[in-house]
């Protein structure tokens, strides 16, 4: 357990200038997410166009894990389609939770995750935006989300 | 009236040897990340001391049974360690008889029976609980549900900056209308130490019951049921060195003859036929199903073991730390303690600025110091500072100025982590 495995100077970045920060105005996608276990609360606000996330922002409080996550994240997917979100989130979920799990190229900067699945009980804060932006892509309109 | 307590906590004061302390416990020489643990998280549930664990070993060995059930000697040895243990836990807290000390899972069990048993039955639409605003959550939500099942109102007496209660709006607040008083006698996620007693006879002038949560005060205080004058009183024994899954609740006799049952079931009847139900005696009334027997032992020899050391031995040393502990603190730059009240007890909550307790949680948990990170289970604690979420530093009888340093030097290099 290397703790600058965890803490890489791509999430202190992103941790310190979080990208795609802030609200979407109306009309925009919107859903919470809550980790009961460390009080982080994140909104993920998304426009799509079509089938595509045309942009996309978050907000909230956190820590470095979730909130380098969550600026990681809308940068990752500003763009794709939802099957292309979809299979990006199965690989990041892999390199999260999976020992042996090798970071593909095309996860770019996201590799910077993979630290996390040396220390389990942080998994959830990386996971928790994703599954607030599963949760906005899914539901749509003011949903919560809990990792536990 | 008050019964004669002629425990070995008597015994003339001696230097406290804290590395004599340390070699009680058995986990204090565990390392975690290649480092000696230094754990400072006791507020959550404190370690066992060997004389705990072979207490316990002794019984699961000897002497387990079901209690109350068989005539046969095992039964009946099982029984007296149980109810020896309820007779340990009344001389503890200075009940007048072990008819009011009910053996529970917990504080949170303790609380939730009385707002089940003597809420739901008493209280009316119209009538009000009284809680403080630094309640831990199991102080706050039974009311909660207590007051939604009968139409009473929940009332909070607010608190300062510094996490005191406002004593005059406390005052204030207090009225005919207030039937039931709940506070904590230590706050877990600021240490605040309430003037229980003064709340209390403040309470009983407007003819309130008063409900007071003392897991955090027992094992750092000697604690006197009739000289505080409350009508319950809940602790664990989980943070008095003993095992988990146990806890007591001291009742007033007058009150819990009264009160309906809790829950129903084996041990807590007389007599059942399918037309009528006769209730046993108190205190087992309130003890229905097989309780933990094991646990029960296991309290009562934390109890030895806390007495044995003398509470206001443990209590100064507690003491000593936190005064170091919160002098060093208060250099590292950026770092803030939530929770300056003048009366308080070993415990430093406290944030860093830049960097989110759940990180620093981890960063000292790479150093091998355990510390509390999150909501401490008082939310509305956290709003009212505005955070989310704190690091929480916390003493017991085992630790040293040396650990104290080992977490100065951890939160140093959590700094430099996140420079």
């Amino acid at each position: 357990m290397e703790l600058k495995d965890l803490y890489r100077d791509v999430i202190l970045d992103h941790n310190r200038k979080p990208r795609n920060f802030g609200r979407l105005e109306a009309p925009a996608l919107h859903a919470d997410g809550h980790n009961p276990l460390c009080g982080d609360r994140l909104t993920v606000f998304l426009r799509l166009e079509g089938d595509r996330i045309e942009d996309i922002r978050f907000e909230g409080k956190g820590c470095a894990i979730s909130t380098a996550s969550a600026s990681l994240m809308t940068e990752a997917v500003k763009g794709k389609d939802r099957a292309a979100i979809g299979t990006l989130f199965e690989k990041v979920h892999a390199l999260l939770t999976e020992q042996d799990a090798v970071a593909s190229s095309d996860l770019g900067k996201l590799a910077a995750l993979s630290g996390v699945r040396e220390f389990p009980a942080r998994v959830k804060c990386a996971s928790l935006c994703w599954h607030t932006l599963n949760a906005a892509l899914e539901r749509g309109d003011a949903v919560t989300v809990s990792t536990e | 009236m008050a019964a004669v307590n002629p425990l070995p906590s008597a015994t003339p004061a001696r230097p406290y040897d804290v590395e004599r302390v340390r070699r009680d416990f058995p986990i204090l020489s565990r390392t975690v990340h290649d480092h000696p643990l230094v754990f400072l998280d006791s507020a959550a549930s404190s370690q066992r001391p060997l004389s705990v664990i072979r207490a316990v070993e002794q019984y699961e060995k000897t002497t387990h049974a079901n209690v109350h059930r068989g005539v046969y000697t095992l039964s009946q040895d099982a029984t007296a360690a149980y109810e020896g243990a309820r007779d340990r836990v009344r001389r503890f807290i200075n009940a007048s008889s072990t008819k009011e000390i009910l053996f529970t899972r917990g504080t949170t069990e303790g609380i939730n029976l009385v707002a089940q048993s003597y809420g739901r039955s008493r209280l009316k639409a119209g009538d009000e609980v009284l809680i403080t605003a630094l309640e831990h959550h199991a102080n706050i939500v039974p009311w909660q549900m207590a007051c939604e099942q009968t139409g009473a109102t929940l009332k909070v007496a607010p608190i300062n900056r510094k996490g005191e209660l406002i004593f005059e709006e406390y005052l204030k607040l207090l009225s005919p209308r207030t039937k039931i008083v709940a506070a904590a006698h230590v706050s877990n996620a600021l240490g605040t130490i309430l003037p229980v007693k003064e709340m209390i006879a403040a309470a009983k002038q407007v003819g309130a019951i008063v409900v007071i949560d003392g897991a955090q005060a027992v094992p750092h205080s000697k604690v006197d049921v009739q000289a505080l004058g409350c009508d319950f009183y809940a602790f664990s024994a989980h943070k008095l060195y003993g095992p988990t899954g146990e806890g007591v609740l001291y009742g007033r006799e007058q009150l819990l003859k009264d009160m309906p049952p809790w829950q129903g079931g084996g041990d807590m009847i007389l007599t059942v036929t399918f037309e009528k139900t006769t209730y046993n005696e108190l205190p087992w009334k309130f003890e229905a199903g097989t309780p933990n027997i094991s646990g029960a032992v296991g309290m009562a020899a934390a109890i030895d073991y806390l007495e044995n050391l003398g509470i206001e031995s443990v209590a100064a040393h507690e003491h000593h730390l936190l005064e170091v502990a919160t002098a060093e603190l208060q250099k590292i730059p950026g770092l803030t303690i939530i929770g300056t009240a003048a009366n308080k007890a070993a415990v430093i909550s406290f944030t860093l600025e830049g960097v989110h307790p759940h990180d620093l949680g981890t960063i000292l948990d790479s150093e091998g110091v355990a510390v509390r990170t999150g909501h401490h289970c008082a939310m509305p604690v956290m709003d009212f500072f505005n955070i989310p979420a704190t690091a929480r530093a916390s003493f017991a009888c085992y630790n040293t100025l040396d650990e104290v340093k080992r977490l100065v030097a951890a939160l140093q290099k959590a700094r430099e982590v996140f420079g």
